[in-house]
């Protein structure tokens, strides 16, 4: 399953580029992409483990970015 | 501005005042009276902490997260370091004091970085208003009465009022008025287009003049201007070769300058090279320039904007990738039909043979032919002004491929080409001019032919030499058609090499082998109309294709698509890629040559810290402001 999520205040480009990063290397994320100029995140993970795996990319964003909501 | 930007702006002005404030005292002398000697030093070391925490506590905060987290290479980390590390140096006594300098770091990373979310909102909300072509609300009528309603909750099949000055929220068919459409937001064109009922209209498309009954044919989510909108929005997602890059030196980039300046800072004092506050202090430096920032921003922003100014042209570019594929094409292939003609067939002239009425050869045909579908058949009708009187036609046999054989007035008329009047065994005489022939026999006797020809696109000559001009070395033509046909058609235009008489399915082998033509680097672009050839456009290195409002298979397959059905965007498309590689170039280009420059003339101690900064925040706005250009098409 793809499904795309707004991102708030992801001010820099730099750091967006890191978020992709490290929530790629989160387990159960099959592709991930963090796009600053849309704000949007962008998440494919199995459909069976998807709520599962964006709540953990939901905690590790306030982990790195705490300024950083993602919007469901 | 946004609350939160204007609070932060509402901080660095109050630092920046105190900052002048303590700056003039400090170089009155006056901290020298008060406090004497070395009083003074531990004086200004207070009296400037208070605008460099005012301006930068949340930056030190943010250092101070990522150290527990243990990410040491981020910028906030970096810059307090190097902040904290000039004022660090009051504990050098015998060297000048910095504390200038590190409030200036931390005060002028805040205005760039102000300044950079200003910046990029600003272009993010400007891309937005080029792309607000999104319905908000959909008319339907109810027992009577007119309510909107939410265009993703219309079903299709309903049928919808659009009122003039509202925007069409779903595709459809006219059934009931007729108006002007206005379809620039969607196809840049500014001439409206006329629409009446059994017409179709496209979502996105504004209504001027007339109210419209219209019933949908699609959902809200298949419709046109809900595929522009995520086709446009995900375009950023397929990066581009010079996006890859920068992300990949991003990585190593910020590393490796951090490593350079502990090692500057430490091993040249170690060999006893001169003295450790010297060196420290330009290994600080190091640190102000270790952002990539001006480069991880400027380089998408550029190809964001190059997108975004494409589409108000009405040239969807699928990613940054193509449009930087776009930028090296040297040859561009055409389909010829749909893309230089228009695919509809017109009857160009009439050879009636000496003492016969060219109306008569004409009308004779009409009526021979009027209960063909064939596309021949609809335009000869077509241009036939009088009356098709069915009560005067008799039997009619049509002669696959050959033409058809009609009784027309208790007359036998023949309508065909040259097989037909052979196979007939009528007389007929070729003709001069170049097309499809079709020759009229009545009785046995020839008594003329009919020239039709696929009608040339207005702008198809002007189209070929602006992407001459662009620099496209060669201009293939693709077609079906008869050898001779097509030569006559590439030379009206400009063309430089056709392949004709090809079936669809020798298309591809076609563009193959133009391919392996290629010399590195260049590219091969295909142009299509979106029908039946999916194939080739996914071939060859750029897929085009145009004519695409409403076409899904079109919008699809291709990576470049043309709302409308000007074979000349294509050369418009070439030049805002163009623009937009020159753009991120010149950003690369400029934004390393000066961080380089910096990080060499603070190697040697000629830099300091106060152009370490314009090296950070200076060039970091200089670059965003050049790729703010991207988006401003005037092509």
């Amino acid at each position: 399953m793809r499904k795309s999520f707004k991102l708030d205040e992801i001010d820099c480009a730099n750091c967006a580029r890191k978020l992709q990063d490290e929530l790629a290397s989160i387990d159960g994320v099959d592709a991930v992409s963090v796009n600053f100029l849309t704000q949007k995140l962008t998440l494919t993970a199995a459909d069976d483990r998807f709520d599962d795996v964006l709540q953990r990319v939901v905690a590790r964003t306030a982990q790195i970015e705490p300024d950083c909501d993602i919007v469901c | 501005m946004n609350k939160k930007q204007r609070r932060w702006r509402n901080r660095i002005i109050v630092a920046l005042v105190i900052f002048a404030v303590v700056m003039a005292v400090e170089q009155s002398g006056l901290l020298a009276t008060l406090f004497g000697t070395p009083g003074d030093v531990y004086a200004s070391f207070v009296l400037f902490l208070i605008p460099y925490l005012i301006a930068g506590y949340k930056t030190l905060l943010e250092a101070a997260r990522n150290i527990r987290r243990g990410d040491p290479f981020d910028e906030a980390f970096l810059m307090s370091v190097a902040s904290l590390g000039a004022f660090a140096m009051v504990l050098f006594p015998l060297t000048e004091p910095h504390m200038a300098e590190g409030a200036a770091v931390m005060l002028f990373y805040q205005v760039g970085e102000l300044f950079q979310s200003y910046a990029v909102g600003q272009s993010r909300k400007s891309i937005a208003a080029m792309m607000d072509i999104a319905p908000e609300f959909a008319n339907v009528e109810k027992d009577g009465e007119l309510t909107q309603v939410d265009p993703a909750e219309v079903t299709p099949g309903t049928t919808i009022v659009v009122k003039p000055g509202e925007r069409v929220p779903l595709d459809g068919v006219v059934v009931e008025g007729a108006s002007q459409l206005d379809t620039a937001a969607l196809t840049g064109e500014s001439v409206p287009r006329h629409v009446e009922p059994g017409a179709g209209v496209i979502s996105g498309c504004v209504n001027m003049t007339g109210l419209l009954h219209v019933r949908t044919t699609k959902p809200y989510g298949e419709s046109t201007v809900a595929r522009i909108l995520e086709l446009v929005e995900n375009a950023s997602e397929k990066k581009a070769r010079a996006e890859n890059f920068i992300t990949r030196f991003a990585r190593v980039y910020t590393p490796a300058v951090t490593l350079s300046a502990l090692a500057l800072a430490v091993i040249p004092p170690l060999l006893g090279m001169g003295a450790w506050a010297d060196w420290v202090l330009r290994g600080l430096t190091f640190l102000v320039v270790s952002c990539p920032c001006a480069l991880v921003i400027s380089v998408p922003l550029s190809f964001f904007g190059g997108i975004g100014g494409a589409s108000k042209l009405g040239i969807l570019v699928k990613g940054s990738n193509y449009l930087e594929l776009l930028a090296h094409v040297d040859t561009v292939v055409f389909d010829k039909t749909g893309t230089l003609t228009s695919g509809t067939f017109n009857v160009v002239a009439i050879h009636p043979e000496a003492g016969v009425n060219p109306d008569y050869v004409l009308s004779m045909a009409a009526h021979a032919e009027s209960f063909s579908d064939h596309p021949i058949a609809v335009s000869v009708r077509a241009a036939y002004s009088g009356e098709i009187d069915q009560a005067k036609i008799g039997e009619v046999s049509e002669e696959s491929g050959h033409g058809v054989s009609a009784r027309v007035d208790e007359h036998v008329v023949l309508v065909g080409n040259d097989k037909l009047m052979a196979a007939h065994g009528a007389s007929w005489h070729d003709c001069d001019l170049k097309g499809t022939i079709l020759h009229v026999c009545v009785d046995g006797a020839y008594v003329g032919h009919i020239v039709i020809a696929d009608v040339v696109k207005e702008d198809a000559e002007a189209a070929i030499a602006s992407l001459h001009d662009a620099g496209v070395r060669r201009c293939v033509m693709l077609t079906g058609d008869r050898k001779d046909v097509a030569e006559a058609v590439a030379a009206r235009l400009g063309i430089d090499e056709v392949r004709a008489q090809l079936l669809p399915q020798d298309k591809v082998a076609a563009v193959e082998e133009l391919l392996s033509a290629e010399k590195d680097g260049a590219r091969l672009a295909f142009v299509g109309d979106g029908i039946n050839d999916a194939p080739v456009l996914m071939r060859a290195d750029v897929g085009i294709a145009m004519g695409a409002m409403g076409s899904d298979a079109a919008i699809e397959a291709a990576d470049v698509v043309l709302m409308d059905d000007h074979p000349s965007k294509i050369a418009k498309a070439m030049r805002v890629a163009r623009k937009t590689m020159r753009i991120v170039w010149q950003n690369i280009v400029f934004a390393l040559g000066v961080k380089i420059l910096i990080l060499v003339l603070a190697a040697f101690g000629i830099a300091n810290m106060w152009l370490a900064v314009f090296g950070d925040v200076g060039v970091a706005m200089i670059a965003i402001l050049n790729a703010m250009r991207c988006m401003r098409v005037d092509v």
